[in-house]
């Protein structure tokens, strides 16, 4: 396997009133294609802070950080953004779809801004609803849709520019346990098909179900997880 | 997508863009009817004036027409001299005054014109026959309701009456032959017109080939300024008016009404820019959430800026084009009003329609619902991704 996401030296510091704060200490790891790693630790370790740099919606004070060959540590505001649009699929814990459109329009989203010609982009909208088992709800608008269901749109919406690298913020987080399992699933679906995924979690069922954990602490990574060697 | 996310933003709230519609048509339509009173009068003062075609006014020396008592003595021979000065094409004669008529125990007193039928520039006829000869009177609406008389009535009209000795210069019996409208009158004031040899005849020696006013329309070709000029040159004793004279006058008089309209035109340019600026700020700041994951899934500052700047330009666009219809009407409701001010001419318009202006003035407001647009289409733009999104999701 390959590296897709290589983190080296990564700082990121937060000016807060008198003092700074250091949300990211040096973190160093490589994440390989295809693989489906879980990044975990208590709130305020850094670990949204890391999944926003992976994203490229943020950039490190130091440290280098490459995704699919890229360096994406210093990219101009419109190059990070044009990256995001075709290598990075971003899921939020809130799903933050656009409430006005409906379920096929939101999947459509990402591929309208990248200029993809109708019919592909209608023919993919089709493929992605389909493959998160929502063909039959690609009229209905967010409010008509159960938190599982939009949280479904959402990860369909991640994947329509097929990105190189799935991120992916507390994905259970606003899911019942049940609906949360379902989503494990999902994800367990997607890694099995090649995707590649980077998932922050509180979730102790969705790290497990991860092929690696990284445990986070105080701004740093504290190796091994405490989780490593329960997943499959 | 950002068009269809702009119309969509904007259907989110309906009562609240409604409302803000409704603001903004208010603005358009003050600004349209600020427009429309401001070069409107301009306009319709000259059209007034060109009724009949006659370009210039020929008044007693140092004095505007109509706006004082004095005439202008040997009246038969100015008109004949003017009438053969080269580019002067017809001249027609006019004498103002003063006619009582008695109607059971009370006095109806009313304008009275002396003029010549065949070339004159003050009426139309809108029944009956015009001024066949000396024994003819033609009145206006307002006369015929204050004296109740029909066609055919004769009638005794009385001039120059002296109320402290309650004698009168000259009386004389016609026969009313039609009613007409006045162009230059308001139709609160009963106004009569007769033959001008008759009113001069009836003025008794004070009025005695007298005038008050000539108009003389130029020749087709000529330049009415150098007629002007011309007659001048050849009676002292005159002043002729041009239509460029006269607009010149009247835009003075009505400076102040300019200023009004530019001031409150500007002003409710102003607050149509506000309440765009206002409404789509709040709408940003609503949907910064939304913004800042759109932003985070790749889509570029310049799509959120051409949805924010769509949301405004259609607000203003929609505003403007119900600003039109609104302010077409409240200006005929407006001109309703005025029209009833006493001394207003029956054919003057303060509001006038004028295409290119409207277009201008609903122009401008838009392209400002655009620019209204771009402050909160900036701020939209440049949301820090990650801190609204962690705010949104404390929230």
């Amino acid at each position: 396997m390959s590296a897709i996401v290589e983190v080296r030296d990564l700082a990121r510091d937060y000016s807060m009133g008198s003092g700074a704060v250091h949300a990211l200490r040096g973190v160093t790891f490589n994440v390989e294609n295809g693989e489906w790693v879980a990044i975990v630790g208590p709130s305020g370790c850094g670990k949204s802070t890391l999944l926003n740099l992976l994203g490229a919606v943020d950039t490190p004070d130091a440290g280098s950080l490459t995704i699919a060959g890229e360096r994406i540590d210093r990219l101009s505001d419109g190059a990070a953004t044009a990256f995001r649009l075709r290598r990075i699929g971003f899921v939020f814990q809130r799903f933050y779809l656009m409430p006005a459109l409906s379920a096929a329009e939101n999947v459509e989203l990402p591929m309208a801004e990248a200029k993809l010609p109708k019919d592909e982009r209608r023919a993919r909208v089709q493929e992605l609803l389909g493959y998160v088992g929502l063909a039959g709800r690609a009229d209905h608008r967010p409010s008509q849709l159960s938190g599982g269901e939009q949280q479904r749109v959402a990860i369909a919406r991640a994947l329509a520019n097929r990105p190189a690298l799935l991120l992916a913020d507390e994905p259970t987080g606003e899911l019942d346990a049940a609906t949360g399992l379902e989503m494990i699933e999902l994800f367990r679906r997607l890694n099995r098909d090649g995707t590649t995924i980077v998932v922050v979690t509180h979730d102790a069922q969705m790290a497990a179900a991860a092929t690696r954990r990284i445990q986070m602490r105080d701004g740093a990574i504290v190796t091994p997880s405490i989780l490593d060697g329960v997943g499959p | 997508m950002p068009f269809r996310l702009a119309f969509l933003a904007l259907f989110r709230h309906p009562t609240r863009t409604l409302l803000a519609l409704l603001g903004i048509a208010v603005s358009a339509a003050l600004l349209l009817d600020m427009v429309m009173l401001s070069t409107g009068m301009k306009e319709n003062f000259q059209g007034f004036l060109m009724l009949r075609g006659y370009q210039l006014r020929v008044a007693p020396k140092g004095t505007l027409p109509f706006d004082s008592d004095a005439t202008i003595d040997s009246a038969t021979a100015l008109v004949r001299g003017i009438e053969k000065l080269q580019g002067v094409s017809a001249v027609s004669p006019v004498l103002g005054g003063q006619s009582q008529t008695t109607v059971r125990d009370s006095t109806v007193t009313a304008f009275t014109l002396g003029l010549n039928p065949e070339v004159q520039g003050d009426y139309e006829l809108l029944r009956g026959t015009d001024l066949a000869d000396s024994s003819s009177l033609v009145a206006n609406e307002r006369w015929m309701e204050l004296t109740k008389h029909v066609f055919g009535d004769s009638v005794t009209l009385a001039v120059g009456y002296d109320p402290q000795l309650r004698t009168v210069v000259g009386q004389r019996t016609f026969v009313l032959r039609g009613v007409v409208r006045f162009f230059y009158m308001s139709t609160s004031q009963a106004t009569v017109a007769m033959r001008l040899p008759v009113l001069q005849a009836m003025g008794g020696p004070t009025r005695h080939d007298r005038v008050s006013l000539l108009m003389v329309k130029a020749a087709t070709g000529s330049d009415p300024e150098r007629v002007r000029s011309n007659i001048e040159t050849e009676n002292s004793r005159v002043s002729v008016l041009s239509l460029e004279g006269a607009t010149v006058q009247v835009e003075q008089r009505l400076a102040y009404f300019r200023q009004l309209a530019l001031v409150l035109g500007s002003i409710s340019l102003a607050v149509g820019v506000l309440l765009v600026t206002t409404l789509i700020t709040i709408g940003v700041n609503e949907r910064a959430g939304e913004i800042a994951v759109l932003r985070a899934i790749g889509v570029a500052k310049q799509s959120i800026v051409l949805q924010v700047v769509t949301e405004g330009l259609v607000l203003s666009g929609v505003g403007a084009l119900s600003g039109l219809l609104v302010g077409l009407v409240t200006a005929q409701w407006l001109e309703r009003i005025l029209a009833d001010f006493p001394g207003m001419p029956a054919t003057f318009h303060f509001f006038v329609f004028q295409p290119y202006d409207a277009g201008i003035a609903l122009g401008l407001l838009t392209l400002s619902g655009i620019l209204a647009g771009i402050y909160p289409a900036w701020r939209a733009s440049s949301l820090p991704i990650a801190g609204t999104l962690r705010r949104e999701a404390v929230a």
